[in-house]
């Protein structure tokens, strides 16, 4: 029986069939307070059919799934290093012919086309309204947070204050929400641009100067508590913010300088260029910055802070402008929110998006924006479609469940993400092997 | 300025009026915060990471022995031995619900990280969402409103301090928490498994080559942790608030909080200062809205990191108790 236990693929098969027994409960029915074990029970004794060509129990169902993953571990575990070799053979010539300029350009050139004719593809009026408000919108998130976490390392938890920032910004600066010190009358929606800008690195700066002294983990408890100061003022302020109830009566979009004049109204499409205009201008950004002497410092102190610190590199004050610039984008969300919705809720601006948007990030890999922008783009259309044709007994707020379980297998199987940085992937590499100073940087351990 | 003394004085004749009564509500909630503070010290000193998904462990505890009052009582209104009995099944249910929450989580959050000698970044990003499975799977499975345990008492006031009632749930806690801390402080500091935690803590490398068998010292210091959220767990949900999904989340934050206030890794230090906290955060009502109170707590939070990071007793599970 020992022997049983200890064998190996004994404990891959009890991994594998308890695996499926948490995706069978996951994607189960949901019990309520009153019949607390319905959904357990459901999730394995229901009736299921397969479009008429299988009928049983749901548990048959995940026991054929527990199976199928047992086979997938052991021909990964028996051939994966062939199968890596094959695919790494492969993809060699094409890997290389991207490291090209060119061939980067050519890319880069083909991607905004589609994007470009995207709108005109997709005519299904929810997912046009989808691909501004929560894919595109999220993918500027998604950027902006990956300067903060990706390029400098530094865990953020409570992101989504420089969106509800940059949100209430538009507000203020249109008169929806009067600061009679601040503007008289009303401005354009496009003007809370700069404003929006301004005030959301202002907010990084003031933010980041007391708590980016701390070390990792602290860091990331401490912006939680941020983020839900955040809120909590967002609720109770009401002269300033509006209250729980928000703010209303935000003008649509609108530019008007000098002879360029054009007014957003009411249809998706004109701010999914706008939105997208956003996101190239942030990738270009972001990029440029990626391998700038800014960049490079904050590969220098995310790698070893003490040798960064030895060679002149101030940390504290990289690390605060990799909060404020990463905070910009968010602001330019905020502002895409507000000008679109015409309203904004202290509500909208939880903690669980700004998990949301660090499962984004961590999906598509740390640090890599081409995977950022593509986890981003995957994950929100994924759950803007269970949204759009949701599964029998799926609730929105279920959604977490899922990105909660991503983030944990990601963490075991992937810790790189999807589309790693090349340098992020040789790092965790380092750190796990022993080298490196990825676990002292982190944890400040070092003295 | 003058407004602004105004302010305070009336305030500060509110306090005055409230203190005793503020001070055993606050010594109350303190001993809770004390009890889940417990757990993140515990996994702090010999993972040295924050265990983020130990308010899960605490909700884990409500919700089970929620469920097991509402099983034993259904309409009745006990009394007398019978309500002793059924606090003290509601501990144990929330205490060993805790403690395999705690357990799973250990065994399938962190240990294939820590197979793998991940980066510490990994394990955080790991538990966060480890805690957003937990909680939100609660929220599906039981219904994502709060729900008042069926007491298992009649609370009442049982004496006064100087004109300040003191009821009975009140005197639950204290002897619930105070028994559960100092046995968790005996266990540690006399026992051979107390004897593994902090050698453990002090240096894991050597201690295994001393034969202490790491894995089980690290499950153990889990299990403990959270059979003490766990049972914290229970008598939060005998408060007004109730039992809900997401009712680990703030308590738990502060529990936090407590324990980077006496010191992180310092068992004793944890206690002390979830017992302050609690009585600060009493305090304040008498000054702050309501509805501002949680700022306090993160507000003392910050304000330990940055100028004072070990606490009042220092971080040191490593050296004693």
């Amino acid at each position: 029986m020992k022997a049983l236990w200890d064998n190996i693929w004994t404990r891959r098969l009890i991994s594998s069939l308890a695996a499926m027994a948490i995706l069978a409960v996951v994607t189960g029915p949901p019990g309520s307070n009153l019949t607390p074990l319905a959904g357990f029970t459901g999730s394995f004794a229901e009736r299921v059919s397969f479009f008429g060509l299988f009928k049983g129990q749901r548990w048959m169902v995940f026991f054929v799934f527990a199976l199928v993953m047992f086979a997938i571990w052991w021909t990964w575990v028996s051939y994966g290093e062939q199968i890596k070799g094959a695919l790494s053979k492969t993809l060699a010539a094409p890997q290389a012919a991207t490291r090209r300029r060119p061939v980067r350009w050519g890319i880069a050139i083909v991607l905004i086309v589609v994007a470009a004719l995207l709108p005109h593809v997709v005519t299904d009026p929810f997912w046009q309204a989808a691909m501004v408000e929560q894919i595109g919108v999220f993918v500027l998130l998604a950027l902006g947070l990956n300067v903060v976490v990706g390029f400098a390392g530094l865990l953020d938890l409570g992101f989504v204050a420089f969106y509800a920032v940059g949100a209430y910004a538009t507000a203020w600066v249109t008169g929806a929400l009067p600061l009679p010190f601040l503007f008289g009358g009303r401005l354009d929606t496009f003007w809370a641009i700069p404003f929006a800008l301004a005030l959301v690195m202002l907010a990084g700066i003031l933010l980041g100067t007391p708590t980016l002294r701390l070390r990792g983990d602290y860091l990331a408890i401490v912006t939680l508590g941020f983020g839900e100061i955040v809120t909590i003022f967002l609720n109770n302020l009401n002269g300033i913010t509006g209250g729980a109830a928000g703010s209303g009566k935000i003008p649509y979009f609108s530019l008007n300088v000098g002879v360029v004049k054009y007014h957003w109204g009411l249809g998706p499409v004109p701010y999914y260029y706008l939105t997208l205009g956003f996101v190239v201008l942030f990738l270009i950004v972001f990029s440029l910055l990626e391998h700038s002497r800014v960049g490079r410092a904050w590969t220098a102190i995310r790698e070893d802070e003490v040798a960064a610190e030895s060679v002149g590199i101030n940390p504290l004050k990289y690390k605060v402008m990799a909060f404020a610039i990463g905070a910009a984008s968010a602001g330019f969300a905020g502002v895409m929110t507000a000008g679109q919705s015409l309203y904004i809720f202290p509500a909208t601006f939880t903690l669980q998006l700004s998990i949301n948007i660090l499962v984004l990030v961590i999906f598509g890999g740390m640090g890599s924006i081409m995977g950022v922008l593509i986890g981003a783009i995957v994950i929100q259309t994924a759950s803007m479609y269970l949204i759009h044709t949701p599964p029998a007994g799926y609730q929105p707020a279920d959604l977490y469940i899922y990105l909660g379980a991503l983030l944990v297998v990601m963490m075991i199987f992937r810790p790189a993400g999807l589309v790693p940085s090349r340098r992020r992937r040789r790092e965790i590499g380092l750190a796990e092997s022993g080298e490196g100073h990825m676990n002292e940087v982190l944890t400040g351990d070092t003295p | 300025m003058a407004n602004l003394l105004h302010y305070f004085a009336s305030h500060l004749a509110t306090l005055r009026l409230e203190f005793w009564s503020l001070l055993v509500g606050g010594f109350a909630t303190g001993v809770m915060y004390a009890m889940v503070a417990i757990g993140y010290t515990m996994v702090y000193g010999v993972l040295r990471l924050i265990n983020f998904a130990h308010s899960e462990v605490f909700m884990s505890g409500g919700f089970a022995s929620y469920f097991m009052m509402r099983a034993l009582i259904g309409t009745s209104t006990p009394s007398g031995t019978w309500s002793v009995v059924l606090v003290i099944i509601g501990v144990l249910t929330g205490g060993v619900a805790g403690a395999a929450i705690a357990m799973l989580l250990e065994r399938i959050a962190y240990r294939p990280l820590r197979r793998r000698n991940a980066p510490k970044l990994a394990y955080l990003i790991s538990a966060i969402g480890a805690s957003y499975f937990l909680y939100n799977l609660a929220g599906k499975e039981f219904g994502r409103i709060n729900e008042s345990m069926p007491s298992p008492y009649i609370n009442h006031t049982v004496f006064t301090i100087f004109g300040a009632p003191v009821q009975l749930y009140y005197i639950v806690i204290f002897v619930v928490g105070v028994i559960m801390l100092i046995t968790l402080d005996r266990l540690v500091a006399t026992t051979k498994l107390g004897r593994s935690v902090r050698a453990a803590a002090q240096d894991a490398e050597t201690a295994s080559l001393m034969g202490v068998n790491i894995d089980r010292t690290i499950v153990l210091t889990f299990v403990i942790g959270g059979a003490l959220a766990g049972a914290a767990g229970f008598l939060w949900g005998l408060g007004f608030t109730g039992v809900g999904f997401y009712m680990g989340f703030t308590p738990a934050l502060k529990a936090f909080t407590a324990a980077v206030l006496g010191g992180i890794g310092n068992l004793r230090g944890a206690a002390i200062g979830g017992l302050l906290l609690g009585v600060v955060e009493s305090f304040s009502v008498a000054f702050v809205p309501a509805s501002y109170i949680d700022v306090i707590a993160f507000g003392i939070l910050v304000l330990v990191l940055l100028f004072r990071p070990t606490g009042i007793l220092g971080e040191r599970l490593g050296r004693s108790a």
